[in-house]
């Protein structure tokens, strides 16, 4: 087992088709489900006639910056905590240099990236924020009062590609070929993950609030934050 | 494991009519809910919800209850529609009188919730599904079905008939001659202005605040009217108890008999759940983006009056008062501010609520909750919690409130509490501080010597 993780044919497999399989299924699937949404949408007689641009931007606006709206106000560690996961999940894969360095080699394209210390920090931070998500559901009771084994699943789903490439990056535990592996397989995994798992409130996000920032805005007369 | 507790409540309305019900039944029932008539909205705010638990500020339950995890809006949706999904359909009679516990007496559907998830799921839009499939049951509160069933026959929530509307305006027409000279209460005068639409118990025993009312169009000289035929109820019970048909049979009457008039626009009583249902809920479901004949809240009118100088404050009322945002008219429609500038103009001592406007606490008696009667008043009571103590903050006397179930549970508040307040509707409020023009005023037996 140990030899076939680390056998270079492994390796270049999950270099190589696997990147493409999980890019594909991602983005295929991430297309699918949001056009099936928008679809459905269509059938829900009252979702289309009140969608407004500019209420659904004042929605997002809102949303997106930290202590725009009242309940992040009055929760402010979750507040904090959730804007630097979020940040740490999205920019730190994308601007790290190894990653980068593999965008070049297979396609040419290079752009600016993450100091290594601080690639560093951003990742213990990602991870320091999901224990902390996992201490909210067990501790917190009006939290643990909806946690299913799922929500368990997708926190550690997150994690994984994270854990592991801190691990590799500072080979410790298991050794540096086993660990890369590993990391490369579990983002795979997550990224295949995505559109399949509640992971794709990243997708569904703009939808519902587009929705809820229009019915309150053009409908309702009142502010949704 | 958290348990939910509550207390043993005998309502025949649950536990006779879940006797009545076969298991294929309650599966084809929720089944055809879920799937035919519930569309994209369930399945994007299932599939979105992360169970963050973020909602919970949000509930004046969960608030109320000193922050118990099971009345937590999330919670709400987990022990319903989550458990119906997850088991297809396929409960017990005593499981569906949970999910009718939860979404009739539990959720107000205030939708103060939408506000405070950061993804905005409606999550008042899932109870409405599940008093839907109770609804369809017939497994509700009894005095909630009665009412809807008063709908059927009546057209009016409190089976008031329609001759005897029409003698209850003349006598109120009477007495309102003590006050106003010459008053008239004229109904059914085609191409007026405005149709007051009263609440079926403004004409069984609160006739107080149709002469309120009346007093204040006689005033401020409007041209208004009233229909003497069925369609003249505002309100909409049938909303609250998930029977959609005849929701939509009671809002076109209504619209109906605005179009038959032919006014400019029609007036509900000072009441939310009426002002919602013609608005949202009724137009909505008879195919109206906005409904077809404009339709106002008495808070705008009685803000128009006094913005145009049609009604003017004599004397302002000294006493600290707040006010009570309505869920159904502010944070469905956004007149907070035109309720605080009729009450600033009629009062010398304001003092604002926190939170204020959208984010204020709902009443604990919306969407139908008032009218379930004395086996439920308890839930009013300790759900308002939050409520009342808010309001007692502000260390007001008086508390304007312009909607019949945020009028009466918090009366029934204070009572509980044991407080000095008092709670009045704005008509009360400007009754007793507008100024009765000179041609308008009685001579009265004392005056007439002078």
């Amino acid at each position: 087992m140990y030899e076939f993780l680390t056998s270079i044919e492994a390796y270049n497999f999950l270099k190589g088709p696997m990147v493409w399989i999980a890019f594909i299924v991602f983005i295929c699937g991430s297309v699918y489900r949001v056009i099936l949404l928008i679809i459905l949408a269509k059938k829900d007689k009252v979702v289309y006639p009140y969608l407004s641009l500019k209420y659904a931007f004042r929605s997002f606006l809102h949303w997106l910056i930290p202590f725009g709206s009242r309940n992040m106000r009055l929760h402010p560690w979750m507040t904090v905590f959730a804007f630097i996961f979020h940040i740490g999940l999205l920019f730190t894969p994308v601007f790290l240099y190894p990653h980068i360095v593999l965008w070049h080699k297979a396609w040419g394209m290079r752009w600016w990236s993450l100091p290594e210390n601080i690639a560093d920090i951003m990742t213990l931070i990602v991870i320091l924020c999901c224990i902390f998500f996992i201490l909210r559901r067990i501790f917190a009771s009006e939290v643990r009062f909806v946690t299913y084994a799922s929500d368990y699943l997708i926190i550690t789903i997150a994690a994984a590609p994270f854990i592991t490439g801190f691990l590799a990056f500072h080979q410790l535990v298991v050794p540096y070929r086993l660990m890369l592996m590993l990391h490369i397989l579990l983002g795979e995994i997550m990224l295949m993950a995505i559109p399949f798992t509640r992971l794709s409130h990243m997708l569904s996000f703009w939808l519902t609030r587009a929705h809820t920032g229009s019915e309150f805005g053009v409908f309702r007369h009142s502010k949704d934050y | 494991m958290i348990k939910m507790q509550r207390k043993t409540v005998s309502d025949p309305g649950f536990d006779k009519t879940v006797k009545n019900l076969t298991p294929e039944k309650i599966t084809q029932t929720i089944n055809y809910v879920l799937e035919k008539e519930a569309a994209a909205r369930l399945k994007a705010y299932v599939e979105t919800c992360i169970h963050c638990g973020l909602c919970n500020e949000a509930c004046h339950f969960y608030v109320s209850y000193d922050r118990d995890p099971s009345y937590a809006p999330v919670a709400k949706v987990r022990q319903t529609i989550w458990d119906m999904m997850k088991k297809k359909g396929k409960v017990d009679a005593e499981t569906l009188k949970m999910y009718a516990r939860i979404g009739f007496t539990e959720c107000n559907i205030c939708r103060r919730c939408s506000m405070y998830c950061p993804f905005g799921i409606d999550i008042g839009y899932m109870m409405i599904l599940v008093r839907r499939i109770c609804g369809l049951l017939k497994v509700a509160p009894l005095y909630l079905q009665d009412q809807g069933y008063s709908h059927m026959y009546t057209y009016t929530q409190a089976w008031v008939a329609q001759d005897d509307w029409v003698d209850t305006v003349q006598f109120v027409e009477e007495e309102l001659r003590m006050d106003i000279k010459n008053a008239r209460i004229p109904l059914d005068k085609e191409g007026a202005e405005i149709m007051y639409s009263p609440h079926s118990l403004e004409a069984k025993f609160k006739t107080n605040l149709l002469s309120n009312i009346a007093k204040i169009m006689s005033v401020a000289r409007a041209d208004w009217t009233m229909p003497s035929f069925d369609g003249w109820d505002s309100t909409n019970q049938a909303m609250h108890v998930g029977d959609n048909e005849t929701m939509g049979m009671v809002e076109r009457m209504h619209f109906n008999a605005g179009f038959k008039l032919k006014v400019r626009k029609i007036v509900t009583s000072e009441c939310g759940h009426s002002f919602r249902a013609a608005v949202y809920d009724g137009s909505r479901s008879l195919g109206w983006k906005e409904p077809p004949i404009t339709y106002i809240q008495p808070t705008q009118l009685f803000y128009e009056f006094v913005r145009d100088g049609r009604i003017k404050i004599a004397n302002k009322l000294k006493e600290p008062v707040t006010v009570q945002d309505p869920c159904s008219i502010v944070r469905n429609r956004g007149l907070g501010g035109m309720l605080r500038s009729v009450v600033k103009a009629a009062c010398e001592d304001f003092r604002d609520v926190k939170p204020r406007l959208e984010h204020n606490f709902c009443c604990a008696a919306g969407s139908g909750v008032i009218n379930y009667g004395p086996p439920w008043k308890f839930i009013r009571m300790e759900g308002g919690r939050a409520k009342i103590e808010q309001l007692h903050a502000t260390g007001a006397k008086i508390v304007i409130a312009p909607c019949h179930s945020c009028h009466k549970t918090i009366e029934e508040l204070i009572a509980y509490y044991k407080l000095d307040m008092h709670v009045m509707f704005i008509s009360e409020l400007l009754v007793k501080t507008m100024e009765i023009p000179e041609d308008m005023q009685v001579l009265k037996p004392g005056k007439a010597e002078v």
